[in-house]
């Protein structure tokens, strides 16, 4: 039983945030990694990666948005309530190096997962520079966390509400049009999001890596439920990811992979709401 | 006729037997010799035979050298000197003339014949007598769910032996002197003991019989492949069908159970050292039993939120109840085996980390990575790993969504490819979630089946379908990238490969189609990389599976063992068991010197 220390609701409630009590993880798990949790007895298995850690409070952070049966279920639970069970570190963590300048671009949710990568990157002696964007204003999280690391943030959201109107993609442009000496760019976000990168870096020739999210159930390579194609062969995600050189996915697959329970993902909500 | 009325002459049953006419008895008995007495007439000449006077027994004593083939003339009694021959009767297997003795057995005198040629083994009774007294006790089946009902739920299909049946099929142990069995089990259970306690009606000592060498016999009763195994060295395997050790073993575990008389041992001389069990598959869940048992201090990690790992995970409910699984487990719990759930060992703590707190550490992970066949189309919807379609449906319970959360995969027409158990669990799986036409490909003939015959047999009364010297080529999806239908190719035996086994050879433009709207590939697994990323000193062979000495199964680290299906690759749930053992012996043996 891991016990949920504190919960933070952000972006009208659709994004959740949980520090959870899970001291050995904490100890070990680096940027890029992420966890398997099951609710209840009854639960699925779900992955979400791990956006912050403290070792010294064995304390680990998730972020993750309400989009099915199981981040509802995660949802309506308090401080104080327990999680049946924690599984961690699970993945190859990102590979972290210092290269110069690097560009760190996350959307939605994924600036979760990015700003812990981007942290490290800052640790490491790089020059970060990170593009968010959201929708709107109120659904753009952890703007001030990325503040604090990044050397310099642009923000976008695709209703102009806040920051520059339009799409990630549209400063990244700028930058990679006007700056010679970007070694790297990280990609976080909706798959769309980070096709779109890939396509744009791919021009200019820059490497791209990505983290994947792909329907799992074990996370530990036992189920190749969560394979996706890198590079004409197939991998597995929660052992050979999840970053991949964002230039070598099959996005396209990928979206098809995760969109094939959305049915049964409905049938599992109405059930419980009877 | 009703069951019970029929009664069984066992095998090696001691004859007592009589001449029709004059009453007097054949058997002779002096010090060790017992035999049955006859005067023979052969080529004219008069010579005398004596019989053994064991049912299903054939030596044969003659005073005159008689030639394999060749007929007595005449059979006669010692005593009255009448022929014996009945001449309204043949023999039922060579038709050559007959002799009619009476013997006295199930308190009765009946007729019984014996054929006059040398070689021919047979013997018989009246057409009227047949249909009571059977000569041999055949090997007893158990009774099954029936096959229309077992399809539309997840129970267990056989129900297991009444004590009637199981005490039947103990009697037709023979008790070797040598037992083949226990050689042929590999944790060499006493298996004559064990069937002799039943034979006395001691069930409970029986069950503690085995449990001296195996820790988890209802679930070796339920999933060993023992044709391979012990009763393949069955002696009476050569004549007959081998006694039904594996039913028998199960027998006794689950009437331990039901009747309530586990007993935890108490462990006397406890030895302060400790030790790591990585998996609590069959192979760690042995290891933590044994070295439980020798006093130590165990712990075991599993990676999962269930324990069993295979057990629980791969076997479904209908050939493996979880209820049992769990029994077993807590069995060690009791034993004072600590379980750590949800630790993954190589990530959260890595095998030279284990090293610093454990005196030794046992790898039993298995080979959980399932093998894709790299084809066109696999990652469509609906084509499965079978370790996914079983996860989701054992581990997951996904047979019981929506009150599970976790989808349960569900189609109409399934396809598994393999032919393997697991390939057979996972197609008796989909006919129990409704599907109409469930197929297996396998890409060699019957003959070459890696499955169990008994799951096959299982497999086809429940309606799955097999396509042989088959293997798919490409799958096709519809616009909504779901499979729709498979791609296959036939194939011929060519010439034998290194497994021995004829390799498949494609016949060219022989392609076809199977529509189908799920798929579920069950062609092997392979060995899962985790744990050694943090363990790169870790031997590995050319497979990719762990090297260790063979008579210890001890690694290249020191006071690392490893064993199972992350040495050997998929193997069986005993064999793991088996190098549990070697290992738990070698680390006691090890440590204790120390």
């Amino acid at each position: 039983m891991f016990q949920i220390v504190r919960k933070q609701e952000m972006a009208k409630g659709t994004i959740i945030r949980f520090d959870i009590s899970a001291p050995k993880i904490a100890a070990k798990i680096k940027a890029g990694q992420f966890i398997i949790l099951r609710v209840n007895e009854t639960g699925e298995r779900i992955p979400l990666t791990v956006a912050d850690k403290d070792e010294f409070s064995g304390i680990i952070t998730i972020i993750f948005q309400v989009v099915g049966k199981t981040t509802a279920l995660l949802r309506s639970l308090h401080d104080g309530d327990t999680i049946k069970d924690v599984a961690g570190p699970l993945g190859k963590p990102a590979e972290v190096q210092k290269l110069g300048t690097v560009i760190m671009v996350g959307g939605g949710t994924g600036i979760a997962i990015l700003h812990s990568i981007a942290k490290a990157f800052k640790e490491a002696g790089n020059f970060v520079i990170g593009i968010i964007g959201a929708k709107e204003k109120e659904l753009l999280i952890m703007e001030s966390e990325m503040k604090a690391i990044c050397d310099e943030l642009v923000v976008t959201t695709d209703d102009g509400s806040y920051g520059q109107l339009g799409f990630v993609t549209q400063p990244l442009q700028k930058y990679l049009e006007e700056r010679y000496d970007i070694k790297m760019v990280y990609a976080i976000g909706p798959i769309i999001m980070m096709k779109n990168v890939c396509g744009l870096t791919k021009k200019f020739d820059i490497p791209t890596m990505v983290s994947l999210n792909p329907v799992m159930i074990d996370g530990t390579g036992m189920c190749g439920g969560c394979r996706v194609k890198v590079d004409n062969k197939m991998k597995f995600c929660c052992v050979d990811g999840p970053d991949f050189d964002g230039h070598k996915v099959d996005f396209d697959e990928l979206e098809k992979r995760n969109a094939l329970y959305l049915k049964d993902e409905k049938i599992s909500l109405l059930f419980s709401i009877k | 006729m009703a069951d019970q009325d029929v009664k069984y002459l066992k095998f090696k049953t001691y004859l007592n037997a009589y001449c029709p006419y004059c009453h007097e008895s054949f058997n002779v008995e002096k010090k060790e010799v017992k035999q049955l007495n006859f005067k023979a007439v052969y080529k004219g000449q008069e010579v005398s035979v004596k019989l053994s006077p064991y049912l299903d027994v054939f030596e044969i004593e003659t005073s005159v050298p008689i030639n394999e083939g060749e007929v007595l003339d005449d059979l006669v009694c010692p005593h009255c000197n009448k022929s014996l021959i009945n001449r309204d009767m043949v023999c039922g297997e060579c038709g050559n003339t007959v002799a009619q003795v009476i013997i006295s057995a199930l308190s009765r005198l009946i007729p019984f014949f014996i054929c006059l040629k040398r070689g021919c083994e047979w013997h018989g009774l009246t057409k009227a007598d047949e249909r009571r007294i059977k000569l041999k006790i055949p090997r007893q089946d158990m009774p099954e769910q029936d096959k229309t009902m077992r399809i539309h739920n997840h129970q267990e299909v056989p129900y297991g032996y009444r004590s009637e049946l199981a005490s039947l099929e103990a009697g037709r142990c023979l008790q070797c002197k040598t037992p083949g069995c226990v050689e042929g089990c590999p944790v060499n259970v006493d298996i004559p003991s064990f069937i002799k306690l039943m034979r006395e009606d001691d069930y409970d000592g029986a069950a503690k019989k085995i449990k001296e060498k195996n820790v988890l016999p209802a679930i070796c009763g339920r999933v060993c492949p023992q044709e391979n195994q012990c009763e393949a060295k069955c002696v009476l395997g050569l004549k007959d069908k081998p006694v039904a050790i594996g039913k028998l073993e199960r027998f006794v575990a689950d009437y331990e159970r039901k009747m309530d008389l586990v007993r935890i041992p108490v462990i006397k001389n406890k030895i302060n050292k400790r030790i790591a069990v990585v998996g609590s598959g069959p192979g760690g869940l042995t290891v933590a039993a044994d070295m439980a048992q020798f006093g130590y201090a165990v712990t075991v990690f599993e990676a999962s939120h269930e324990l069993g790992g295979v057990l629980t995970y791969g076997i479904p409910e209908f050939r493996l109840p979880k209820s049992i699984v769990q029994f077993e487990i807590s069995y060690l719990k009791e034993l004072g085996v600590r379980f750590e759930l949800n630790h993954v060992i190589g990530n959260i703590l890595t095998i030279d980390e284990l090293l610093v707190h454990f005196d030794a550490v046992y790898i039993g992970v298995g080979a959980g990575l399932p093998l894709f066949m790299d084809i066109e189309g696999e990652s469509l919807g609906n084509v499965f790993s079978s370790n996914e379609y079983l996860t989701r449906m054992n581990l997951m319970k996904a047979y019981k969504f929506p009150e599970y959360d976790t989808p349960m995969p569900k189609g109409n027409k399934v396809v598994v490819i393999g032919g393997g158990n697991v390939a057979m669990d996972s197609a008796r799986t989909a006919i129990r979630t409704g599907s109409t036409e469930v197929t297996v490909i396998y890409r060699r003939s019957r003959n070459e089946l890696p499955a169990r015959m008994e799951e096959v047999h299982h497999a086809e009364e429940e309606g799955v379908r097999f396509r042989l010297l088959v293997s798919p080529v490409r799958y096709i999806g519809t616009d909504y990238n779901m499979v729709k239908s498979v791609e296959c190719i036939r194939m011929e035996l060519g010439e034998p490969d290194a497994s021995g086994r004829r390799r498949p050879v494609p016949i060219e433009n022989s392609n076809f189609i199977i529509e189908c709207d799920l798929a579920v590939v069950a062609i092997g697994t392979g060995p899962n990389p985790i744990i050694f990323r943090t363990a790169p000193n870790l031997k590995r062979n050319k497979w990719g599976y762990i090297e260790v000495d063979p008579e210890t199964n001890e690694t290249s680290i020191p006071n690392v063992y490893a064993g199972g299906d992350i040495v050997t690759g998929s193997a069986t749930v005993i064999q793991a068991m088996g190098a549990g053992r070697i290992a738990a012996n070698a680390m006691h043996k090890k440590l204790k010197g120390k």
